[in-house]
């Protein structure tokens, strides 16, 4: 982690009629960080990833992303970022080298490339034998995985995880936190959200989100001293209810 | 180029994936194409007939024997009472009614007018129409038979008449299927092709996959042009396969060009597939794309000229027309397989869909949001 600021956010708001989803929204993320987005269902944390990626326009605020204005320049955000939405999003009827080869293809690898990456990729995952299985033959806990490594596939500085482990097993979430890891190694900057709050533990810095606000942001450590708890659930708990 | 080539492989793959798409895709059409056009045509082959005859004399004998005698009539039933025939009329036992008054052999051999009287039944106007034409013909002959008999009685003067002679050009027997199949089938290819092309867009956005597209830096011309055209070849081939089908089944004669048949129907998908897709960008589930697709497929194939000529619909619906695609590929389909017609006879139409398709596409592109 170094300290120069891959995404900058000042005073993003994002109202949807006259409900504020995001309600003036300041934070940086660092070059190569675990940031964990965190907060209750409803609380904005989808909403503000969106726009992030560019899916969606803020009402106002200053955002940069990789260097690139969301305004401006959305485009160019799109081709440094990679995206996993909380909807699963592979093509279940495409097998995952077809996935693989058909998303790589989108962002302009060459042929040569993506064979190399995706030799890689089976045996990193020890997955060979998925190669030609179609995508919704496998089970959720795979999909979810695959999910992540196609879209970090064509290396991009920034991947946003919409909340990557929503219903799988605790064994799964732990390899895939374990996937999470050797991407930030690899130095990719991770943004993800999740209300599991022993996720929470394995970031970098955590913001927590209430009724479209941050109240907190720190490292894990910090906000267990601040709030005088045990464990992330209990800082999450005080600052829910405080609300 | 290549992200485009990337999208149709990947469409590609997944039509021909889906083990219930592909027979929809193929047997479906052929299916129609043959049911359809020996179905939908308008030679009027049995017209029931009811007699009242109250003269019950040679004459009127005679009468009714002519009408026996054509291969369009067919004697439902004779009976006196009126009460009875129209009884058959509204069962639908019958279409036309012939009444013979009492006095008819009288007055026509005492050289006076008699008339008869024909009822139609008319719910169906042009059944009735031809009807009313070839009871008439019937009648009409039937009168210059007596004409002449009498009239040889008192001196033989020779009756002079014009002679018609009809040569029917294009359509030399009058072959109703030659006529429907062109019409049927460019039904067909635009129903399978843009029905196709507009669910797609929508079905990703109702799977969600299509977020992780909106997300890539992928521009927005290359992803419609990449939904297109898979659809279009398949049209296309469709489109084929169906004049093959035509040509074998019903031997419908190709007089023109097929280069130029071919040309124009690609120019005709392009139009009819963008056209799919603007929509599929606008909706956000299937069944709005259902509806929608329903609304307009139905308006423009009703107004295309399929069944009834353009040229004798009102003028507002004439000018409508400009906007209907159907009705542009009917009448050249039927004008370059059915007369020969050549390029600069359907010139006009040709740049018409040119500029209609670069339209509809530029909108398809500029409708489609990246951004939610």
């Amino acid at each position: 982690m170094t300290d120069k600021p891959i995404i900058k956010v000042v005073n993003l708001v994002k109202k949807f009629g006259n409900f504020v989803a995001n309600d003036h929204l300041n934070f940086n993320v660092y070059e190569g960080e675990i940031f964990g987005f965190l907060g209750a269902n409803g609380a904005g944390k989808t909403t503000a990833i969106r726009i992030l990626c560019g899916l969606s326009h803020p009402t106002s605020g200053e955002l940069e992303v990789a260097g690139f204005d969301v305004y401006k320049q959305s485009e160019q955000i799109k081709k440094n970022i990679g995206y996993m939405s909380q909807k699963f999003s592979l093509y279940e009827n495409l097998t995952l080298r077809e996935n693989i080869r058909f998303y790589a293809g989108i962002y302009g690898l060459s042929k040569k490339e993506i064979n190399i990456r995706m030799d890689n990729l089976l045996e990193n995952l020890h997955i060979g034998h998925l190669r030609d299985q179609l995508i919704g033959s496998l089970p959720l806990g795979w999909k979810q995985k695959l999910a992540f490594s196609v879209a970090i596939f064509h290396q991009p500085k920034i991947v946003f995880l919409d909340e990557p482990t929503g219903g799988v097993d605790p064994i799964t979430r732990r390899q895939f936190w374990d996937m999470i890891y050797q991407a930030a190694k690899d130095g990719i900057t991770i943004f993800v959200t999740t209300h599991y709050m022993d996720e929470a533990e394995y970031c970098d810095r955590v913001s927590i989100m209430v009724d479209g606000r941050i109240e907190a942001l720190d490292s894990p450590a910090g906000l267990k001293q601040h709030y005088h708890a045990e464990n992330m659930d209990e800082v999450f708990l005080k600052l829910a209810r405080a609300s | 180029m290549r992200t485009i080539g990337y999208i149709i492989q990947k469409e590609f793959i997944q039509i021909f994936r889906d083990k219930t798409m592909l027979p929809i895709i193929i047997i479906m059409p052929f299916v129609q194409l043959i049911v359809l056009v020996y179905a939908a045509t308008f030679e009027m082959k049995q017209i029931d007939m009811v007699v009242v005859d109250q003269d019950l004399s040679t004459t009127s004998r005679q009468l009714i024997s002519k009408f026996q005698g054509s291969p369009f009539f067919v004697l439902e039933g004779n009976t006196f009472s009126m009460d009875e025939a129209e009884d058959m009329i509204k069962s639908d036992k019958a279409d036309i009614v012939m009444v013979i008054p009492n006095d008819f052999q009288k007055k026509l051999m005492s050289g006076e007018t008699s008339a008869i009287q024909l009822i139609v039944n008319a719910i169906n106007a042009t059944a009735a129409g031809l009807t009313n034409a070839y009871s008439s013909y019937v009648i009409a002959d039937f009168n210059k038979n007596i004409l002449t008999e009498n009239i040889n009685f008192i001196q033989p003067i020779q009756t002079r008449s014009i002679d018609v002679s009809y040569s029917y050009w294009y359509n030399p027997e009058l072959n109703y299927k030659i006529y429907m199949l062109p019409g049927i089938l460019v039904i067909l290819v635009t129903i399978i092709g843009a029905f196709l092309a507009a669910l797609n867009i929508v079905r990703e956005k109702e799977m969600g996959t299509i977020e992780q597209i909106n997300v890539t830096p992928i521009q927005k011309y290359q992803f419609i042009t990449g939904k297109l055209l898979p659809f279009w070849i398949i049209a296309m081939a469709e489109f084929a396969f169906g004049l093959t089908l035509g040509k074998l089944l019903f031997d419908i004669p190709i007089v023109g060009n097929l280069g130029l048949l071919f040309g124009f129907a690609g120019v005709y998908l392009l139009v009819a597939l963008s056209l799919g897709l603007l929509i599929s960008t606008m909706a956000s589930n299937q069944q709005q794309v259902m509806f929608i697709m329903f609304f307009f497929l139905l308006t423009f194939i009703l107004m295309s000229g399929i069944f009834t000529p353009v040229e004798s619909m009102p003028d507002w619906a004439q000018k409508v027309n400009i906007i209907n695609p159907f009705a542009y590929f009917m009448r050249v389909i039927r004008m370059v397989l059915l007369k020969g017609s050549g390029f600069s006879d359907i010139s006009y139409e040709f740049y018409s869909l040119l500029i209609y398709a670069s339209l509809i596409f530029s909108l398809a592109v500029w409708r489609y949001r990246k951004t939610a």
